[in-house]
């Protein structure tokens, strides 16, 4: 369970800026605009932003800042967005992505 | 047509900005992220004097000014190539190509990944990852956590982490495989503690700090750890036990934790589970060098600086006219000195492009960043200064090479 930090001991609280609703994989939820939509699904507890291409493993962020490319998202039909970096908007689409299919692999697995 | 272009709106890059700016010039500064200030924004320690290096107002503080000295930052924007074309270096991002006759690369550090068997599971990140989604973002990485790798950073974040009331149960060691020798072999890593261990609030580690300098008793200390570990900041760190496995279905539920012996090898039959439901991997940082590599500059492995740097002068010159580098692109090491290094490369920027009379506070500003290196409260790797001798040495040796007989 993932939940907000709303006093911190030491640092002063960050400016929230207004409440959006946002879809993810069909479903509503709410976040604050202008925070990844990382922290926005994680603070929903969602830690699965995408499945493997191959093997269709759960994934979720790694490193949170960009490099990994772990956290890749559809945003409004834009494929391949990183949820770490893209900061929420009233009304976004958001969307998993999921397995691809493997047409080589599949084919050597009856054949070779 | 920009004067100057600065890829990276961390300390580096911010700090550099202001400086030439300052100096008259046009200054854009782009970076990918949401924020500016970098690695910066997640930091939040005590300082000796008991102040607190709160990230948040640094980095606010050097993006005010860095906006006030005229300099344009564009937020948001990923590069994803740089080329030079004649005498100008042309920028490219997914939308727009910006030139610039000055081009400095502020691009940071990354951690290294440190494989552990089940890391990919939801619910596994880096500590970074963990530190900038409760520092910066406010969202805790969940409700309680194991960390994985016994470093600097990951000890400075696991008490970040129970500051914002996030419970870290444990820091332990990664098994041993051959890769990551140094990480998981606990003499060394008693070593490096031994390093920040001024910092530790723990009356254990402080003491240890004297007596176990020798080798032969750093042998003893460690066969002598009690197996359930010591404290640090309140926090369990186990130099004897090491995670072999992270478990869950659909995220992380436990890590599944074993003694080891002092050479690292697991010890049958000691498993134990430990419940969690989040895990952090503290691999360690390196230089974040793409652009450079891409751009063609010559590199050096310098371990002491945590990997591949692009060779550099001091005035943060590369070999590659027009291109510079500030920051944890040129080592590892903590923001202060990162802004320092912005202000060399500023002002040796704003030199070359014709501005008059900077070289006697290019010259001071080279020794103000030995100084702030000199102060830092730790080092992420104690013999940095080594590693910074090195690259002077190597650009020399590159140097005379080049020079006609
Ligand atoms: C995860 C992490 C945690 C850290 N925590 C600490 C800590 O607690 N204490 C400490 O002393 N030091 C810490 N450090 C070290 C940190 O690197 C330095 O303290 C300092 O922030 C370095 O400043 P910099 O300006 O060189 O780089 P950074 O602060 O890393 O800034 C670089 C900027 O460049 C941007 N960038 C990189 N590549 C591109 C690109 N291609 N396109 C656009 N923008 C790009 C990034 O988004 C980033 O904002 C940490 C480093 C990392 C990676
Ligand atoms: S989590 Fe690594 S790129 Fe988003």
């Amino acid at each position: 369970m993932s939940e907000r930090i709303t006093d911190h001991p030491v640092l002063d609280p960050i400016e929230r800026k207004k409440e959006v609703s946002f879809l993810f994989n069909g479903k509503s939820y709410k976040g604050y605009e202008g925070e990844p939509i990382a922290a926005a699904l994680l603070a929903n507890n969602i830690r699965t932003l995408r499945y493997h291409e191959e093997s269709g493993s759960p994934r979720g962020i790694y490193c949170n800042i960009g490099h990994c490319f772990e956290c890749r998202v559809t945003v409004n039909e834009k494929q391949g967005l990183r949820a770490c970096l893209t900061p929420l908007k009233e009304g976004m689409e958001i969307q998993s992505s999921g397995m691809l299919p493997t047409p080589v692999k599949e084919w050597r697995e009856t054949h070779v | 047509m920009y004067d100057v272009i600065i890829i990276g709106a961390g300390p580096a890059g911010l700090s550099a900005a202001a400086t030439t700016a300052n100096q008259g010039l046009e200054v854009l500064v782009v970076d990918e992220y949401m924020k500016a200030g970098g690695r910066l924004l997640g930091q939040l320690y005590e300082e000796p004097d008991g102040t607190y290096w709160n990230g948040i107002k640094e980095s606010n503080h050097l993006y005010e000014r860095a906006n006030q000295s005229g300099a344009e930052i564009k937020l948001g924007t990923s590069i994803l190539n740089i080329e030079k074309s004649g005498d100008v270096w042309l920028v490219y991002t997914e939308k727009d190509t910006y030139e610039t006759s000055h081009l400095l690369l502020a691009t940071g550090a990354a951690e290294s990944p440190s494989p552990v068997p089940g890391w990919t599971l939801p619910g596994v990140m880096s500590v970074g990852a963990a530190q900038v989604m409760t520092n910066v973002h406010r969202v805790k990485p969940g409700k309680r956590g194991v960390i994985i790798g016994v470093n600097p950073l990951a000890a400075v974040i696991a008490s970040e982490l129970q500051m914002a009331g996030v419970e870290v149960t444990a820091l332990t060691l990664p098994q041993m495989n051959g890769l990551n020798e140094e990480a998981a072999h606990p003499k060394q890593v008693m070593n490096q503690l031994l390093h920040v261990a001024h910092m530790a609030p723990s009356a254990l580690i402080r003491q240890g700090s004297k007596w176990m300098k020798p080798s032969i008793m750093q042998d003893l200390g460690i066969t002598f750890y009690p197996k359930s570990g010591f404290k640090m900041w309140g926090i369990p760190v186990h130099l004897r036990k090491a995670v072999t496995e992270i478990l869950g279905d659909e995220k992380v539920a436990a890590v599944k934790l074993a003694t080891v012996k002092p050479n690292g090898d697991v010890i049958e039959g000691t498993e134990e589970i430990i419940t969690c439901d989040f895990v952090c991997i503290a691999g360690g940082l390196y230089p974040l060098t793409e652009l450079a590599a891409v751009a063609g500059c010559p590199f050096y492995l310098v371990d002491e600086l945590g990997g591949y740097v692009p060779l550099h002068n001091e005035r943060m010159e590369t070999a590659l006219d027009g291109l510079y580098v500030a920051g944890n692109i040129t080592g590892i090491e903590g923001a202060k000195v990162a802004i320092a290094q912005g202000v060399t490369a500023g002002l040796t920027m704003a030199s070359n492009h014709g501005v008059q009379g900077l070289k006697d506070r290019i010259e001071q500003s080279i020794e103000e960043i030995e100084q702030t290196r000199d102060n830092a409260p730790f080092h992420f790797h104690p013999d940095v200064k080594k590693g910074k001798q090195i690259v002077q040495e190597k650009w020399e040796e590159m140097m005379a090479a080049e020079q006609p007989l």
